[in-house]
């Protein structure tokens, strides 16, 4: 079967059969959309919040609010329907822990919010999450059956 | 500036202050061991986001990291890398453990964390001297995860202003190489361009 490896920064798209996966994933976030009409699966790596905030916005997959954006148009060009699409949001932890208020070391959960928002701004559905904690993650996304499947080191491995 | 308007002859000069600090750095390792500490020419790299992990052998790769934030005039940050193995040997050297053990406890985890905050501490000092640049650095942090969870904190800091990292790679071995490990600055944009200005370079 097709492995393809999306990396930081990256998303990438898959009809089945194929699997999606991302390495490692720790305050970025994996945004998991699956269309199970078409089997038509899409995984995003994104590590910042917002395109807005900031001018260096070119590559459109690091943001959640872009990446997600591009995410359901290449997922549209693979035959996916916008309607159908369902959506499994894992990551954005926090790997280290200090003790005052830091923005940068927050950014797992900024993540995870703005994935939330962005995606009930297009009336998708978050059907299940694996997000937060102080742990990194491996996740794979299958196109036959849009089922996730997350690894950890320490934590357990679960399909949601 | 960008990380790709750097040209040659500054990231010889980032290479040099790589050298100056962790060659401080690396000597206080080898005074609180008591063992000769070897270290290579530290590297400056510029990578791509997916590329990061790659420089600890792959994404999912366990490792211990111990992260501190530098702020002040310069902001950024310091990492100190062990794989697992070199964890606990430098925690039974460093506690003269004679029975060893086979896992980190919080002893040992936090002689790690003290052990990053020496080796940043030196690392800093010497930038700082060296540039007159007032450095703070934050209280050590550390987790025992993979390689592309860890670093994915110090790439999401390059991802505001940068689709690369660049980082200042020292790699060091205790003389019976039984402990490895990597140091790396992190610096950003800002700070760059104030660590050349201050060394008359811009």
């Amino acid at each position: 079967m097709k492995i393809i490896k999306v990396g930081m920064a990256d998303l990438n798209v898959v009809k089945t059969p194929g699997i999606l996966t991302t390495l490692g994933l720790g305050s970025c976030v994996g945004i998991a959309l699956y269309d199970k009409y078409n089997k038509v699966a899409g995984l995003a790596h994104a590590m910042l919040p917002s395109s807005k905030e900031i001018r260096n916005n070119e590559n459109k997959a690091k943001f959640v609010d872009t990446g997600i954006e591009l995410l359901i148009e290449k997922m549209i060009q693979n035959g996916a329907f916008k309607r159908n699409l369902t959506a499994k949001v894992t990551g954005g932890s926090q790997m280290f822990a200090f003790g005052k208020n830091n923005d940068i070391l927050k950014i797992g959960q900024r993540n995870t919010l703005a994935t939330k928002k962005k995606l009930n701004e297009l009336n998708i559905q978050i059907i299940s999450e694996d997000i937060g904690g102080n742990y990194g993650r491996t996740i794979e996304l299958n196109a036959e059956d849009g089922l996730l499947l997350v690894k950890t080191i320490g934590h357990g491995v679960k399909i949601i | 500036m960008d990380v790709t308007n750097l040209n040659t002859m500054m990231i010889d000069i980032l290479g040099e202050i790589g050298n100056i600090g962790s060659g401080n750095a690396v000597t206080a390792l080898a005074r609180m061991l008591s063992k000769r500490v070897d270290m290579n020419v530290p590297r400056v790299r510029i990578l791509e986001f997916k590329d990061v992990a790659k420089v600890l052998g792959g994404e999912e790769r366990l490792v211990v990291g111990i992260y501190l934030d530098l702020n002040r005039d310069i902001s950024g940050n310091i990492m100190f890398i062990l794989d697992l193995d070199s964890a606990i040997n430098l925690t039974n050297m460093l506690l003269n453990r004679t029975e060893r053990k086979d896992e980190l406890d919080d002893m040992a985890m936090s002689a790690l964390s003290e052990v990053g905050n020496i080796l940043a501490s030196s690392y800093v000092n010497s930038l700082s001297s060296l540039t007159n640049l007032d450095i703070a650095i934050s209280v050590p942090s550390l987790a025992i995860d993979m390689a592309g969870a860890i670093l994915s904190v110090p790439a999401i800091q390059f991802g505001y202003i940068s689709d690369q990292v660049l980082l200042i790679e020292t790699i060091f071995e205790e003389g019976n190489n039984s402990v490895k490990g990597n140091l790396f600055l992190l610096p950003d944009m800002v700070s760059f361009e104030k660590i050349l200005s201050s060394l008359g370079v811009s």
